[in-house]
């Protein structure tokens, strides 16, 4: 059963469309990701949930009421603002009792449910400071516990890692799944980084220009992108162009430049020009001549170290720039190759995707 | 910035006229005038000079200000004027200043304009020009006429009788609140400006309603703004003189008026110098009273 429901949702700013036909099925107890560059709308999508912002057309479904015009201090939604949004003029407990004090709740119950909350984000003993005084991460909690003390049927989160440093950040994401899965609540977050929503999120809904894209699992989106744009926005990719010349059951020949005549595994209907995708990392480099359909040989023009992997960049004699991530899983992996090097690149039909273009 | 405290020759160049200014325009007259207040008429060849002032360091001034009950009650009275007059200052600017702040930024560049555009004009002709608009047949009273015609009460209760709108505490605080309206209207556009939206829509989203969130996000966040407007309105208006000698009349008198009138008329400059410190105590007094209300509740100065 869905939490929310998004149907057919259009927001325009006079001329500009924010967001352009959104259908969305967030189920309850999901942990969602709204996952987008900046400016493809995934924000005033978020805005529209909490009700900052009213549709332009279409419909949004909170556990089967019709809230698109709600005003947001009656939705049963809470947010995570990006900028947290922690009321400096008052100390933390009173930030996190102030959505329970202006709704009517009795002193008593709302200090005990603050106090508790409070040691749910690991910040009990917090309570009398000002915010003045809590580093970024410990205001970003305080901001999620005044949320969910409200005891939301959705939290929504706003780019909420983008103010903390890498480490706190990887943390911080662990550390709000498991406090997903111990309150049960649907939480819906928007993001530009892909790590956050591969990491976190039990679907993603990818958006681009205001127009959701794909919707699927992580590894969907990265194993099976719907298209050229959801391939490319998340993890790298190489692109390949050719047409269609024939298909089987199951299979699809396609013509491709550089490759000649491969054939690909693939479900469903193609035709005419089309990219053939592939993962840097499905890609084997050797020295020698590889027995495989989809190989190409050209000469390494640059190599970046990243420790425990290195990425690498193939030109072949024509055709496009490959890149190619291999894991250095000896000391002496990088030892076996320089810029300069001719080198055989090869990969498996089965890793191979095909897009329209 | 450390630079500038290390290079003590560009610190003192930068700071040097300021510093100058302040003291010997400043400083220097004010320690004149203090000193003033404990003087009395010389008395030369056995009669009392009319201009001449002897420094004897009498109390005889403050004593006939605070022993007179015609000083304090003055006093007092012109602390209720200001008062009532910056809370009118208050209560009108702070939706305008949240008007201006709310709108486009090319409109609101405008509206600033249109706030500071009575400064273009001298304070003795806006304040004639208030004469104009509240004197019985000036022009609220014809506005009003006219809607009193235009509903036919004159047939019922007689012909109108135009409202006594000037030479009263009414049309002190009237004009007061329009003189000095621009230096509440700026203080508190700059802190409301400033007010992250995000505590609003927090507020909202928390359950507050728009009223809720008012009272207690936006006020306590932009009360820096409050305090300074308040400030800066209400000190001028306690020593004002010209607005009370126009429109105020002879029932409706404030400290800057008696002040004014012992410097000039009466010549008598170290009883004016008394009853100045008197008021200027009297403002210590508000500043002192705000640092401690502040402190209790936890706001920035």
């Amino acid at each position: 059963m869905s939490m929310i429901s998004i149907r057919s949702l259009t927001k325009t700013f006079g001329t500009v469309i924010a967001v352009d036909n959104a259908c969305i099925e967030i189920r309850a107890n999901e942990f969602f990701a709204v996952l987008g560059p900046s400016g493809c709308g995934k924000t005033t999508l978020l805005r529209m949930l909490a009700g900052f912002e009213i549709p332009t057309h279409g419909q949004i479904l909170i556990d089967n009421h019709d809230v698109s015009e709600m005003p947001p201090n009656l939705r049963p939604v809470n947010m995570v603002f990006q900028s947290y949004a922690v009321f400096p003029h008052m100390t933390v407990l009173d930030n996190v009792r102030y959505g329970l004090k202006v709704t009517g709740v009795a002193a008593k119950e709302a200090r005990q449910r603050a106090e508790e909350t409070l040691e749910m984000v690991q910040l009990s003993g917090f309570g009398s400071r000002k915010p003045e005084q809590l580093s970024g991460g410990q205001r970003q909690r305080v901001a999620l516990a005044r949320a969910l003390v409200k005891r939301p049927k959705v939290l929504l989160l706003d780019e909420p890692m983008s103010a903390l440093d890498a480490k706190l950040r990887e943390q911080m994401q662990l550390e709000l799944a498991r406090l997903q899965e111990d309150v049960g609540i649907t939480f819906v977050i928007v993001t530009h980084d892909q790590d956050e929503a591969l990491s976190m999120a039990d679907r993603i809904a990818v958006m681009n220009d205001g127009k959701v894209e794909q919707i699927a699992t992580p590894e969907e989106l990265y194993e099976s992108p719907a298209s050229r744009f959801v391939a490319d926005f998340i993890g790298k990719v190489n692109l390949l162009d050719g047409h269609v010349v024939g298909a089987g059951t199951n299979t699809v020949t396609v013509d491709v430049a550089h490759l000649g005549q491969v054939s690909i595994p693939h479900q469903g209907h193609a035709s005419g020009t089309v990219s053939l995708a592939v993962r840097p990392e499905k890609i084997r480099m050797d020295s020698h001549k590889p027995d495989s359909a989809l190989r190409m040989n050209g000469r390494i023009v640059d190599w970046a170290y990243y420790g425990d992997s290195s990425h690498i960049f193939v030109q072949p004699e024509d055709g496009p720039r490959m890149s190619v991530t291999i894991q250095n899983e000896t000391r002496t992996t990088i030892e076996n190759a320089d810029r300069g090097d001719h080198v055989w690149l090869s990969w498996q039909p089965g890793d191979t995707l095909i897009l329209d273009r | 910035m450390e630079s500038y405290h290390r290079n003590r020759r560009l610190f003192w160049l930068l700071a040097g006229p300021g510093s100058f200014w302040l003291l010997f325009f400043f400083l220097v007259p004010l320690g004149i005038v203090w000193t003033l207040s404990f003087g009395e008429k010389a008395v030369i060849d056995g009669q009392i000079s009319i201009t001449e002032t002897e420094i004897t360091w009498t109390l005889a001034n403050y004593l006939r200000a605070l022993a007179d009950p015609v000083y304090l009650k003055i006093i007092w009275k012109s602390v209720w004027i200001s008062v009532f007059a910056t809370l009118l200052c208050l209560l009108i600017a702070y939706p305008v200043a949240f008007l201006i702040s709310f709108t486009s930024p090319r409109r609101q560049a405008w509206l600033l304009l249109a706030v500071i555009l009575p400064f273009w004009i001298n304070l003795l002709i806006r304040t004639y020009a208030l004469i104009a608009v509240f004197r019985t047949k000036g022009y609220v009273n014809f506005t009003l006429e006219w809607i009193y015609n235009g509903l036919w009460l004159d047939h019922l209760f007689g012909a109108f009788q135009p409202l006594e709108l000037l030479y009263n505490n009414f049309a002190v605080v009237a004009g007061l609140v329009y003189v000095f309206m621009p230096f509440m209207v700026l203080p508190l556009y700059a802190s409301i400006e400033r007010l992250d939206r995000s505590m609003l829509e927090a507020s909202l989203d928390l359950g507050a309603g728009q009223f809720t969130t008012f009272l207690r996000v936006t006020v306590p966040l932009t009360m820096p703004g409050i305090i300074s407007g308040v400030i800066l309105v209400f000190i001028p208006s306690l020593g004002s003189f010209l607005t009370a000698d126009l429109l105020g009349g002879t029932n409706a008198t404030m400290i800057g008026n008696v002040i004014e009138r012992q410097f000039k008329a009466a010549n008598d400059w170290p009883f004016g110098a008394a009853l100045s410190f008197l008021l200027m105590y009297v403002t210590f007094g508000a500043l002192a009273l705000r640092a401690v209300i502040s402190r209790q509740s936890g706001m920035p100065a």
